[in-house]
């Protein structure tokens, strides 16, 4: 090994010192990472909370993605499901695996797939969207998706973040739902299904990784699926109470 | 012009022959060891394990001597490839410590062998090339004593190495930028910040003002990505207080080095002033100041002269006020000077904002532009009342608001630095009301070269996405970008153009680069030249060292980032070719 070093070494420079001018660009071993495009990866849960209702329910939450990928390309997979902790059913559990690459200056596209599990049908959808930032920080993430039941539908997601100081932030999200046919066996019905509220205080405890909040929720379906809930014996509105945390490793 | 090339050229054949016939005199060629180790680092606020030389971070001061040749064994204790480049030395090009660039790195476990001779004197440093192993911890600093007398006097010599510590590895701040472009920004605007600009300035001219920001996505509180470091001089932490022990009346040499990943430090005394005499290891016309900045991986040597037996503070507060350095000169162990406040943070105007890409020119209301500036002007006074004198103040708003009105015909009053656009908020002011240091204040003691004119010009936009956490130059990253191919012996006008909001310390290895300050002939020569945010700065470059070179912003975790490129000097003369293979010949016999 030392003799190769020695030998071989200031051989190869020597080489390349003869060259120079010439063929500079033959040595292309490169370990500092730096010629290669970078990838990273990341796992964030931007809800992880325990849900109390005015009507007495309770209900665990949890909205997380995990993402490995470039600048240029980024594979995400995405999670999210509320469980009643009372009837042990998950009331909604979805996974979204997609593809994500960089569309504008702010925003990415995604394509992919989505797998809903809960309690009664499950469903599979192909999934096209759009993430990123709007003007005014306002956080944007919309999909459209056609299930294997050959219906389509879409939702948007937008957040806001107001500082109150660098460390308690508050947090406006709305979450809505929009069917473009209905799809009774789930519960869905044509137009504006459902709307999620939500204003949470939060406290970065942990640099940006850890941080604990309370909240209030509101949920509402509206129309057809509110109809639907109305004819099973459900309810179409509830507030909720939320205590939880935001994680990012 | 050939005649002007040949200069040019014979000054470094000279220079390597010297070296050649210089060799075989034992007492100028001298042989250090380094060990790459991993290290504990202990800044008084948290200990952390990183990466050190010879078991210590900083690394030991390197003292060469102009003329020698000299050999560095250096050996990696690590369980992962390293390298070393020396910062701002002029040698050839596979000594120069970039993997893919000048060689192919050092892998663990293995020893290599630098050798060059040392063509040059001054303040210097040297650090990993690899990775994310800088901010880790691998850096020191390096003092080459000159041949000739210098053009100033001291009793006393010091290496004020600053450095900002931060408790999460390298690799991890990386990763958490590249997540959240905001992970470490603890000084965004607040409502409380909007309640009080509203008092100030008025609810309507504050919504206005946020409105425009939240309209380009761009944060005011844009001045230091990475917060939460505690900035160490010599290895030592504030609370460590790093001590210069002096006589009163002795002049005492402070070698200022900025080793950070990512932290300006305006730099000051208190009851101090300071006499610049070098910067980036080559000797300036002295100049006096109050208060300096120095931007990531430049040097500046200053002489001060304590007069008093008391404890003076080197107080070094960082760009964006989130942290500082402190250290002490007194006549003994275990004294302290005052600590100064820090003063408020700084926040960037719409004059930083000028160079954006997102940004809409003709779109730009002339008058909110104006507002803007004023309630900028007027937040910065407002701040600054605590630490300012009142004439100081006085003195303030005349330059600044003129330059920030920015008034067609008007021109900059007479103290704005052009190193900033006008109204910028990053434009520095002297904490005691004085003389804060320009680049325009840099004239060479001695060109280092014959003044000619450039043969042609190079445009580099300095380009990024914040909210990507992507920078880049012409809005192409490293992996995707051709090399800057250059011809040997020409000299080659650098057009610097700042696309984005940051201010970017460009470094190119291996040939010095002429700042243009309008000097002429007197233009300094430096190796880092830090480019604000919506500027266009010249440099000049004389392409005398065959090889490829790295060339990037200093900035680790924007050099991480995509902001670098290989530069490929092209064309050689026989002569030199030949020249250099008998330098590696000689090496290789020496082996």
């Amino acid at each position: 090994m030392r003799a190769l070093h020695n030998g071989g070494l200031p051989a190869l420079v020597l080489g390349m010192g003869l060259l120079v001018g010439l063929k500079v660009e033959a040595m292309e071993l490169d370990d500092s990472g730096r010629k290669q495009s970078m990838a990273f990866w990341g796992i964030q849960f931007e809800e992880l909370e325990y849900r109390y209702s005015d009507a007495d329910e309770e209900i665990a939450v949890w909205d997380a993605d995990a993402f490995y990928g470039t600048d240029d390309f980024k594979l995400r997979w995405l999670t999210r499901g509320e469980y009643a902790i009372e009837e042990q059913a998950y009331e909604g559990l979805e996974n979204q695996i997609v593809g994500q690459f960089p569309v504008s200056e702010f925003f990415d596209a995604k394509a992919g797939i989505r797998i809903d599990t809960p309690e009664g049908p499950d469903r599979t959808y192909a999934v096209l969207g759009l993430s990123g930032l709007a003007p005014q920080w306002i956080e944007v993430d919309t999909n459209l998706y056609v299930s294997d039941e050959g219906d389509a539908s879409a939702d948007i997601d937008i957040e806001y973040e107001l500082l109150l100081t660098n460390y308690w932030i508050l947090t406006a999200s709305l979450d809505a739902t929009v069917a473009f046919s209905e799809d009774r066996e789930i519960g869905v019905g044509q137009g504006l299904v459902s709307t999620e509220t939500g204003l949470r205080l939060s406290y970065d405890l942990i640099d940006r990784a850890f941080s604990p909040y309370l909240g209030v929720v509101h949920e509402r379906l509206y129309g057809d699926s509110a109809e639907l809930a109305r004819a099973d014996g459900h309810g179409t509105e509830d507030w909720f109470a939320v205590v939880g945390a935001r994680l990012a490793f | 012009m050939i005649d002007k090339q040949k200069g040019v050229r014979m000054r470094v054949v000279l220079g390597a022959t010297a070296g050649l016939l210089l060799m075989p005199v034992a007492s100028l060629a001298e042989t250090y060891s380094l060990t790459v180790d991993r290290v504990m680092i202990d800044t008084g606020d948290f200990v952390k394990q990183g990466i050190g030389y010879n078991g210590s971070s900083p690394g030991p001061v390197l003292r060469f001597k102009e003329g020698e040749e000299v050999t560095i064994n250096v050996t990696n204790n690590l369980d992962e490839s390293t390298s070393i480049h020396w910062h701002g030395l002029i040698l050839p090009f596979e000594q120069d410590g970039v993997p893919g660039i000048s060689f192919p790195g050092i892998s663990a476990g293995e020893t290599f062998t630098y050798r060059f001779p040392v063509q040059q004197a001054g303040t210097y440093w040297f650090h990993s090339h690899s990775g994310f192993q800088e901010p880790d911890g691998a850096y020191g600093a390096i003092v080459i004593e000159p041949k000739a007398r210098e053009p100033f006097r001291y009793t006393r010599d010091y290496v004020v190495q600053l450095t900002d510590k931060h408790p999460h590895a390298g690799h991890q701040v990386m990763r958490n930028l590249k997540n959240m472009p905001d992970y470490y920004n603890r000084q965004q605007q607040t409502v409380g910040e909007f309640f009080s600009d509203a008092e100030e300035n008025g609810l309507l001219n504050t919504l206005r003002d946020r409105l425009d920001w939240g309209g380009m996505r761009m944060m005011k509180a844009d001045v230091e990505d990475v917060q939460g470091f505690t900035a160490l001089i010599n290895g030592k932490g504030p609370e460590q207080n790093w001590t210069g022990l002096f006589e009163p009346g002795e002049r005492v040499r402070l070698r200022f080095i900025n080793s950070s990943a990512m932290t300006y430090f305006d730099i000051r005394i208190p009851g101090l002033e300071m006499t610049v005499v070098q910067a980036d290891g080559n000797n300036v016309q002295p100049v006096t100041v109050d208060e300096l900045r120095i931007s990531v991986a430049e040097t500046y040597d200053v002489i001060v002269r304590p007069k008093e037996a008391q404890a003076y503070t080197i107080f070094a507060e960082s760009m964006g006020r989130s942290g500082y350095a402190r250290g002490t000169l007194a006549p003994q162990k275990g004294m302290a000077g005052e600590m100064p406040e820090l003063r408020a943070p700084a926040r960037l105007t719409m004059a930083d904002m000028a160079g954006h890409q997102g940004m809409d020119h003709s779109g730009m209301d002339h008058s909110t532009m104006g507002q803007d500036m004023s309630v900028m002007d007027h937040a910065a006074m407002g701040h600054d009342m605590d630490s300012m004198d009142h004439a100081a103040i006085g003195h303030d708003m005349s330059t600044m608001d003129h330059a920030a009105m920015g008034h067609g015909d008007m021109k900059p009053a007479d103290s704005a630095d052009p190193f900033y656009a006008p109204g910028s908020g990053l434009l520095p002011t002297a904490a005691n009301g004085g003389r804060f240091l320009s680049y325009t204040d840099l004239k060479a003691q001695q060109p280092l070269y014959p003044h000619r004119e450039p043969i042609r010009e190079i445009e580099l936009r300095l380009t990024g996405n914040m909210e990507r956490y992507i920078w880049s130059i012409n809005g192409v990253t490293y992996d995707d970008a051709d090399p800057i191919v250059l011809q040997y012996g020409e000299r080659v006008r650098f057009k610097f153009v700042n696309d984005t909001m940051m201010a970017h310390p460009m470094h190119l290895h291996g040939m010095w680069t002429i700042l243009d300050v309008g000097a002429g002939q007197w233009n300094p020569v430096k190796h880092t030249v830090s480019i604000a945010p919506a500027t266009t700065v010249y440099t000049e470059v004389e392409v005398d060292a065959p090889g490829q070179w790295a060339f990037h912003c200093h900035l680790t975790y924007h050099m991480g980032g995509g902001m670098f490129r290989k530069v490929i000097v092209e064309g050689a003369p026989a002569l030199e070719q030949a020249q250099h293979a008998e330098t590696v010949l000689n090496e290789q016999g020496g082996v």
